[in-house]
């Protein structure tokens, strides 16, 4: 942490030293970002821009491969639209073809809490593998742990994922151009307040189901139709997260038009209720694109054909370059900064 | 979305902007009270949008920022028990207090849970005897009939485990303050509709004539923002200050007595400080004596606590609407959502992280 200089004018707060993790560093936001900067990439990995998408590309012996992995803790279990077991599948799956990758083959690791009944255990599976079949891979390996009662919740799965990519592929969110057309897959939101609409504790009910989707036929029709230079899957964080790390990994300036952005209305009704911001809900089955401004059109019918393209839409475009910032036209004609979610979305008091 | 889309409407926004700039002759400084109104202002661009005659301030309107240092050091404190189960508004964890946080404490391991509702935590009472469970009681007269519902219920329940730490504020007194305080610069007010709505706005009608400022109630779309702009420039263009009603589909002039009843019951009105500002006479609510049951500061034995607050900090200027968030040294470099130096930074309707979220550091 750097030093405080303030030149005779201090606020009454002192910094906080962050030595411990809290659940903030997990929201996808600026917090996990700090954690990784600041602790496993010195320690782990390299400091590339590229190392920041969500799969590594290895090369050896003339193919290019992927790989990535993805931790999955969820409450509940079973959610409205989906499972753990669906979500860790197709977590894996999507950040292969975030690189552009066909997906191979799976790995699967289980941390089970003692007490956890078969049925559910079942349940998880036939849903992990019903995912797998939608999206073409399959499950080569696993491994199991249990832990005592009450040092996990249920159930964890972590997946592992290897992919291959063909040729001429070269997806990175390092590589957005002036002039790139901003394409999101589908409306906004929607597995964030799903799951958070199956807590009971809120309160209230909706008809929303989550998106979480295998998204790796989505992208190959994508690719197939113009050339691609940036995907993202809008995970923890939202959509403002994803486009914020893009513009900071390509120094881009990403400008959105607010009236373009797809959202169902029970997913902007539950945000005004709240007081969160749709863009820093979470999606399992969405993506964002920044496709080459002349082939956008092209590769937005491609999306409109597919499953979980249906209602792909153009947001905005990459207008500047050498400044790192997400802007907004809002609707009423003013403008605002987009940047990613601080720590974890908490609701408004009043 | 009905009752939300047409206050949203670019055409009536366009109308609206173009009627206040024909309207408008010289320089005039308006407040907007609550921290709400601030965030929409900023979520929507409006307030680049807006006739440069108009110097818009940021109120203290935000029950995060104006929780004193101390409040949130007592619930540190309490929360930091093993017995306890603290409860809170989710903002409320990230404040930072003089040495750490409430998610610090969590992480900790105390037992500090976000609720959405104070009869949570009554419920979590009822089903941990065992526990005590502490509920943190803040927020503005929007906030206070459900939070006296939570004490309410407890009593009828008898239950013994369950109390309040209260923080809770008041808008007048506040608006009193800043009206009579050297230096200030607001000429007009746009009071914020959903305190209004609990409160009415008969209490503003003796402020605005003691100190000739026109007070118009608003609600928090832009349409309703550029409505109490309008209303009150035309009745400074006009020399008039009255209080006005824009937000007349939520507020009435006696607001809403069954809340009014709740409240009265629970809670009297007692001075309370500020943070960065200091104490202001009456400006909050405490529990009344007949609950002192109820008030965790007695139970755990925290209401001695005090902690300083710098002297040097603008945070209680920005507050009072007498500096801008661009005047602070710290603000972008040190003072960020993730490290917020001072209060008006931590909440997302906090003025400091309004600008630091929606806008460039162009006001300077």
């Amino acid at each position: 942490m750097t030093e405080l200089r303030l030149e005779g004018v201090a606020c009454p707060a002192p910094l906080r030293p962050e030595e411990r993790v809290i659940l903030g560093h997990g929201s996808g936001g600026v917090l996990s970002r700090d954690l990784l900067k600041r602790l496993f990439l010195p320690g782990l990995g390299e400091a590339a821009p590229s190392s920041l998408d969500d799969a590594a590309v290895l090369e050896t012996g003339g193919q290019r491969l992927a790989m990535t992995t993805d931790s999955h803790v969820v409450t509940p279990l079973f959610f409205p639209g989906g499972d753990i077991g669906r979500l860790a599948v197709c977590g894996t799956v999507n950040d292969l073809a975030m690189v552009g990758a066909q997906p191979l083959a799976l790995t699967c690791g289980f941390v089970l809490e003692e007490g956890l009944p078969f049925e559910t255990l079942r349940r998880v599976v036939a849903s992990m593998q019903a995912a797998a079949q939608e999206a073409g891979v399959r499950i080569v390996a696993g491994d199991t742990k249990v832990v005592p009662r009450g040092s996990a919740d249920q159930l964890f799965i972590n997946t592992s994922g290897l992919g291959v990519l063909a040729a001429g592929v070269c997806i990175s969110g390092a590589n957005a151009q002036l002039g790139d057309v901003v394409i999101v897959s589908g409306t906004i939101g929607d597995h964030g307040i799903a799951v958070l609409a199956a807590r009971e504790e809120l309160g209230f009910e909706t008809l929303l189901e989550s998106d979480v989707a295998p998204l790796n036929h989505l992208v190959a029709a994508m690719l197939a139709a113009g050339e691609v230079h940036v995907l993202r899957d809008p995970t923890r964080g939202g959509l403002a997260t994803s486009l914020a790390e893009i513009a900071e990994q390509s120094q881009a300036t990403i400008e959105l038009d607010e009236e373009r952005l797809p959202f169902k209305p029970a997913v902007k009704a539950a945000c005004e209720l709240l007081g969160f911001d749709p863009l820093f809900v979470a999606n399992e089955g969405k993506l964002v694109a920044l496709v080459k401004a002349g082939d956008a059109e092209a590769v937005l019918a491609a999306m409109r054909q597919t499953k979980y393209g249906e209602d792909a839409a153009i947001i905005g475009r990459v207008t500047g370059s050498g400044k790192a910032q997400v802007l907004l036209r809002t609707a009423i004609g003013g403008a605002r900064l987009v940047d990613m979610l601080p720590g974890e979305l908490l609701p408004r008091i009043c | 979305m009905k009752y939300l889309e047409e206050y949203r409407s670019p055409a009536k926004t366009q109308a609206l902007l173009r009627e206040i700039s024909s309207l408008i002759t010289k320089p005039w400084v308006i407040m907007e009270i609550c921290g709400g109104q601030t965030h929409a202002f900023l979520r929507h661009g409006l307030d680049a949008l807006l006739p440069p005659q108009i110097e818009l301030v940021h109120g203290p309107g935000c029950p995060v920022c104006v929780t004193p240092l101390e409040q949130i050091d007592k619930a540190i404190a309490i929360a930091s028990r093993p017995e306890v189960i603290f409860t809170s508004y989710g903002d409320m964890l990230r404040v930072p207090g003089s040495t750490k946080d409430l998610f610090a404490v969590r992480a900790d391991g105390g037992d500090v849970r976000v609720i959405w509702s104070p009869l949570e935590a009554v419920q979590l009472a009822e089903a941990n005897p065992d526990k005590e469970v502490v509920f943190f009681a803040i927020g503005f007269e929007t906030t206070a009939p459900a939070n006296a519902m939570a004490a309410l219920h407890a009593r009828q329940k008898r239950l013994r485990n369950f109390s309040l730490l209260v923080a809770q504020v008041r808008v007048p007194p506040a608006l009193e303050a800043i009206l009579s305080s050297v230096g200030n610069r607001t000429q007009a007010f746009l009071a914020a509709g959903h305190v209004c709505a609990v409160m009415g706005f008969h209490e503003y009608l003796p402020l605005a004539k003691k100190y000739q400022a026109p007070i118009v109630v608003t609600g928090f779309e832009p349409v309703d923002l550029l409505n109490g702009l309008y209303a009150a420039v035309r009745q400074l263009e006009q020399g008039r200050c009255e209080v006005e009603n824009q937000y007349q589909r939520m507020v009435t002039l006696t607001g809403n007595e069954a809340a009014q009843r709740s409240i009265a019951a629970v809670f009297q009105p007692v001075d309370r400080k500020w943070r960065g500002i200091g104490v202001i006479p009456q400006s909050g609510w405490g529990l009344r004596p007949e609950f002192a049951d109820f008030d965790a500061e007695l139970k755990f034995e925290v209401n001695t606590m005090t902690a300083p607050e710098s002297p040097l900090c603008i945070a209680g200027e920005i507050l009072q609407g007498k500096k801008k968030t661009s005047q602070c040294p710290a603000f972008r470099k040190q003072c960020t959502p993730q490290t917020p130096l001072g209060a008006p930074m931590v909440s997302a309707e906090g003025a400091c992280a309004a600008y630091y979220t929606y806008q460039e550091f162009r006001h300077d």
